[in-house]
């Protein structure tokens, strides 16, 4: 379905979807906020700065076209992490210290 | 199903990917859909306010409780897209009709006291369900909610703030507000949608957790945060019937009229028309900004290309 095909007669764009990632603070990682609709990544900057950014907090924005984002399948979610869930000796509780001694 | 049934009974979290019924999905772009257009039309009670605000304190509040209902609908527009509708169909639904929002938006807003009673009562309904919905089973859902719920403890107070400052004031101003109560509470009440007995959809968004509380349970909620308010102020709220069960611990209170909610929902109530004519024009005077910025990046686009 062309982007358009949904709005019966009205000939109507709203523009790409653009993902929206925010940084509420020095020093905070950019997390996904949501998404805004633009027709470039600066007019996408500044609706993303007008929707999630109203107030205080955010230092900076990250906008992506949507399109360009490639996420795991949830049903790969077993096979692609499952190496990471059995090895117990990626943990610091799995060694054992001399009673009383700090290590950390 | 049964495993996507196993998932929410373990208070799983569901994500666009995730495979859902198409059942859960349509309820989804049905319900967040209503939710998006009610952000988008709530503007347009207020906003008949702005150029009137009785000083600059309260004119610059008000813009920015619009501006924030405008940045609300656009949180939950992203969100429902999540689900494979795209943005221009949702609102070409809003425009023909097809989709419903909120039935108290189509409530006239006579008096600037009525900019206070919108505050306190339909945010403070509205603040009640959307803490509810903050743990729907949806996640871009929950994950809009708990956005808008930070943000909108600051509509509630400032509307209760005009609501006490009126009614401490002149007898004309205690009129006033009184006025705006009684005829925004009913409505107010209806928001919550109807009784649980004849809500047609609410068993299976329960079941799918995407609502965690019936219409009923948030209503009284509702009523039982808000009459202590009134109280406070020495407003009253027009219901005869409204007393204290000891027995239960809350407010029990009258019978609505819902032959005024289902007149309302079918477009027959005082503003319809006047809100989606508003809407369409708004929509259609706006069709020159959107071509004039695509044009513009075609421009640049093809600028940077040579």
């Amino acid at each position: 379905m062309t982007p358009n095909e949904g709005a019966g007669a009205r000939s109507d764009t709203q523009w790409p979807l653009w993902e929206v990632f925010t940084q509420e603070g020095e020093g905070a990682p950019h997390e996904h906020a949501g998404s805004v609709h633009a027709v470039d990544a600066e007019h996408a900057l500044q609706n993303a700065r007008d929707v999630y950014a109203r107030r205080g907090k955010v230092v900076s924005i990250w906008v992506v076209p949507s399109e360009q984002i490639i996420a795991s399948a949830p049903g790969d979610a077993g096979p692609l992490f499952d190496p990471g869930n059995d090895k117990p000796y990626r943990h610091p509780q799995f060694y054992k210290v001399p009673r009383g001694v700090r290590v950390e | 199903m049964a495993e996507f049934e196993a998932r929410l009974d373990r208070g799983e979290t569901i994500e666009p990917k995730d495979w859902m019924p198409e059942k859960y999905r349509k309820q989804l772009i049905r319900m967040m859909s209503q939710h998006a257009h009610s952000e988008i039309v709530g503007m347009l009670p207020e906003g008949n306010w702005i150029t009137r605000a009785p000083s600059l304190r309260r004119k610059i509040t008000l813009l920015a409780k619009v501006q924030d209902e405008a940045g609300h609908g656009l949180y939950i527009y992203c969100g429902t897209e999540t689900l494979g509708i795209g943005r221009e169909e949702l609102v070409d639904q809003l425009l023909t009709g097809k989709a419903k929002y909120s039935s108290i938006f189509n409530y006239p807003t006579l008096t600037w006291a009525d900019i206070g009673v919108i505050g306190w009562f339909v945010d403070g309904a509205a603040i009640v369900n959307q803490t509810m919905l903050a743990k729907t089973s949806y996640g871009p859902y929950a994950r809009a909610m708990i956005r808008i719920c930070k943000e909108e403890n600051f509509h509630k107070r400032q509307g209760y703030e005009i609501c006490s400052v009126l009614a401490a004031g002149t007898q004309a101003q205690r009129d006033m507000v009184q006025d705006a109560v009684n005829r925004w509470w009913w409505p107010s009440l209806m928001m919550f949608g109807p009784s649980d007995k004849e809500s047609p959809n609410s068993a299976e968004l329960i079941r799918w957790r995407v609502k965690r509380e019936s219409n009923d349970t948030l209503r009284q909620r509702f009523v039982d945060l808000t009459v202590p308010q009134a109280k406070a102020i020495n407003v009253s709220l027009p219901d005869p019937d409204l007393k204290y069960n000891a027995e239960t611990e809350h407010w029990d209170f009258g019978a609505i009229d819902w032959d005024e909610f289902y007149q309302v929902i079918k477009g027959n109530g005082p503003c319809n028309r006047e809100r989606l004519a508003a809407r369409r024009s708004a929509h259609d005077d706006g069709a020159l900004v959107r071509d004039a910025a695509a044009a513009y990046a075609r421009k640049r686009s093809a600028a940077s290309a040579a």
